[in-house]
């Protein structure tokens, strides 16, 4: 017989370790994709016969679907009945101290400039909960609730907000979208949502960091962001801290609709675990991304990609509506054998609808740096406008940059500018800056920095200097 | 301050400095004055650490210490500064971001704290007005669309900003007007002092009209075949290169 000083002691415990969550165990599918796993997703989800219908009919899709081959990068194809789809969020690992988290994370943890609570919080060290993060988050989900903003996991606003998730879900990316899309839509497990009043401008800016009661990032995350006419958010995703996760394979789906008037900024920084210098391990990174402007409205996307092995990913924006803006800002980072294919569509389809592109690769090592973008103005937006500005940056001798712009204008009022360059770092630019006393690591930070400064810029404050430093730690050791 | 002894430094197998001997006492300024092919920017480039050349034969002393077993930044932290001939464009990096790096690596090298805001504003202040640089160019990207008297300027202003003990002007007054001239010749007075020492390279005496040297000496074919005091510039002036070349 167990005393009660025991049992209170295994009880605590068994809370520590795992949350109140359920038992473990019993909360994941066995590996495998079928349309028995889909329902059983959707059952222990509890959701609403609709969602239901409508995964399948993705499985369904995709079921007859291929890997898509045109990208320009290699990896060995995922074995998609060895991955469990379903698994219940469980903590990550609780550890006792920093001690135990690798040292070359704390270091660069360190050189980012991230506060030791956040450091071990990022790690998934036991902290304290009265930290002030708590609490701030807490004040600020009050604030937004004031103004009616609705800033929640996925599976909340499924259960809480089913008319808006069903209205909007799939409107933007379709089931049938392509081969990851369509995986994602049968077994998205949760992920972000977000939307946003008629009028009304969000004061913050929204960060899943900020959603801390709820888990890590899934494997299949599915996130929705809904301004409402005449409404402003700015959403920022992803952080600078290097992010290691199990998962070997990400597909996430993001749709954004910005209604008449409206304006969504959407800013990514990217970091997961690109493999180690020899190219073993790392993310495979399979995203689709997609906005829709109605009206007169505007969409930004600014990414600082770092991370991951393997790359693909576009985010576009479909500009319906007239006199809307499309906006596509991006620095994408390769170093030893990451891989990126990354760009933009803009589909002009309103009349006087204007888009931008700038793109700055910058490979390094043995790593290949891919653009590739598409615009196309059909033949009803006329006096449609696009500038692309596409940029490469090679730092060494073994690496690629590579550009596949598509233009498409089918009308005669409409006007594209695409610009494009390729430059080694230079060894002048290095030599002055040492010989002003500047380290040869600082004077790549430099000197790449001052090259994305225009995509940099586009950040909101705090997270721009945070990638700044990102930039420098990505591409340490890598001028050869 | 410096002192070179036999130098011999060679470009891809082509021998470019044959035996350079020099010294330079704190507070003096010299100049070398020489042909174009003389090894005068070779000088210049090999005392910076510029990779492309080897060194062969031959020792430098800087400030008591090895300078050939100095890293490039590391001879600029200790106090060696190049004014270049072809100052280079570094897009998206301010002007003053670039100095106040500058400035704090030297001081982190040193052991010291980062430069106050204000100490650093001051110092910009004063020194942009010493050479007539023009505020906006402070905070454009560093020589981005300067005009070569801008960039000379500019050079001498991170001069003034980063206060070294030896400097070297490699052929600063190529491609400066006259009023740019005198512009550059006067941040250098102001910064001669018993403590610091120059090193003007140049292939025209007019410079030297501005900024007084005390030793001038004549480089030719790898080696300093002439020194003298300021008269002797005159006399290369009067007489041209030819003269040294037919002797």
């Amino acid at each position: 017989m167990q005393n009660e000083e025991e049992l209170l002691h295994e009880v605590t415990n068994k809370e520590y370790e795992y949350g109140f969550e359920t038992n473990i165990e019993s909360d994941t599918i066995a590996p495998g994709l079928s349309e028995d796993v889909v329902r059983r997703i959707s059952k222990k989800k509890d959701e609403p016969q609709w969602l239901l219908d409508w995964r399948l009919k993705a499985f369904a899709i995709w079921k007859n679907m291929k890997e898509p081959e045109w990208a320009h990068v290699k990896y060995p194809k995922p074995d998609f009945q060895a991955i469990s789809y379903y698994s219940a969020p469980k903590p990550k690992k609780e550890l006792a101290s920093l001690d135990e988290v690798d040292p070359e994370i704390l270091k660069t943890m360190e050189r980012l400039g991230i506060s030791l609570e956040e450091q071990k919080k990022l790690t998934g060290v036991a902290i304290d909960f009265v930290i002030d993060s708590v609490s701030v988050a807490t004040s600020f989900k009050e604030k937004l609730g004031e103004l009616g903003i609705i800033f929640c996991s996925m599976s909340e606003a499924i259960k809480e907000h089913p008319e808006l998730v069903r209205k909007y879900l799939g409107t933007v990316v379709p089931q049938s979208d392509n081969f990851y899309a369509a995986l994602n839509s049968a077994v998205f497990t949760d992920g972000s949502f977000c939307y946003i009043p008629k009028g009304t401008r969000c004061p913050m800016e929204l960060s899943t960091y900020f959603r801390i009661n709820e888990s890590g990032t899934g494997q299949f995350e599915r996130t929705m962001v809904i301004a409402d006419e005449g409404s402003y958010v700015s959403y920022l995703e992803g952080c600078t801290a290097p992010q290691r996760d199990e998962n070997q394979l990400h597909a996430a789906v993001v749709e954004l609709i910005a209604l008449d008037n409206a304006e969504i900024k959407y800013s990514t920084v990217q970091n997961w675990y690109p493999g180690d210098k020899n190219g073993l391990g790392g993310v495979f990174n399979f995203v689709t991304k997609r906005g829709i402007c109605h009206k007169r409205s505007k969409i930004s996307w600014t990414q600082v990609e770092t991370g991951s092995a393997v790359t693909w990913k576009y985010p576009s924006c479909i500009l319906k509506g007239d006199y809307s803006i499309g906006e596509f800002f991006s620095v994408a980072v390769t170093n030893n054998y990451q891989q990126a294919d990354t760009g933009t569509k803009m589909i002009h389809l309103g009349k006087h609808t204007k888009s931008t592109i700038i793109s700055k690769g910058i490979s390094s090592g043995h790593s290949q740096n891919s653009y590739r973008g598409l615009v196309q103005i059909s033949k009803n937006a006329i006096n449609s406008r696009n500038f692309s500005q596409c940029d490469s940056l090679l730092m060494t001798d073994h690496c690629g940059a590579h550009t596949f712009p598509y233009i498409e204008v089918n009308n005669q009022s409409s006007m594209v500018e695409h610009e494009a360059t390729t430059s080694k770092i230079g060894e002048d630019k290095i030599f002055y800056c040492k010989q002003r006393g500047i380290s040869e690591e600082k004077a790549i930070g430099l000197i790449v920095n001052g090259y994305a400064k225009e995509v940099l810029n586009k950040l909101p404050m705090e997270f721009a200097v945070e990638a700044q430093k990102l930039l420098e730690i990505s591409l340490e050791n890598s001028v050869g | 301050m410096i002192k070179i002894t036999n130098l011999h430094a060679s470009v891809e197998g082509t021998e470019i400095l044959k035996g350079i001997n020099l010294e330079i006492k704190p507070g003096e300024v010299h100049a070398i004055m020489g042909p174009n092919g003389s090894g005068k920017s070779t000088l210049a480039s090999v005392l910076a650490g510029r990779e492309d050349y080897e060194i062969t034969e031959g020792s430098i002393e800087f400030l008591d210490k090895d300078l050939l077993d100095m890293d490039i930044d590391v001879r600029a932290k200790e106090g060696l500064f190049l004014a270049f001939q072809y100052p280079v464009e570094i897009p998206g990096v301010s002007n003053v971001n670039f100095l106040k790096a500058a400035i704090n690596e030297k001081r982190k090298y040193f052991g010291q704290d980062d430069i106050s805001a204000k100490e650093f504003l001051t110092a910009v202040k004063e020194n942009s007005a010493l050479v007539e640089l023009d505020g906006k160019l402070k905070n454009r990207s560093v020589n981005e669309g300067f005009s070569g008297g801008e960039k000379k300027r500019n050079d001498i202003f991170q001069m003034a900003m980063l206060q070294p003990k030896f400097a070297i002007l490699d052929e600063t007054d190529s491609g400066l007007d006259i009023d740019a001239l005198q512009v550059v010749a006067k941040g250098v007075n102001a910064m001669r002092n018993d403590n610091r020492s120059f090193l003007i390279i140049t292939h025209y005496q007019r410079l030297l009209d501005y900024i007084v040297p005390d030793f001038v000496h004549v480089l030719y074919d790898g080696q300093i075949v002439k020194s003298g005091t300021k008269e002797l510039a005159m006399e290369m002036e009067e007489k041209g290169y030819d003269w040294i070349k037919n002797n």
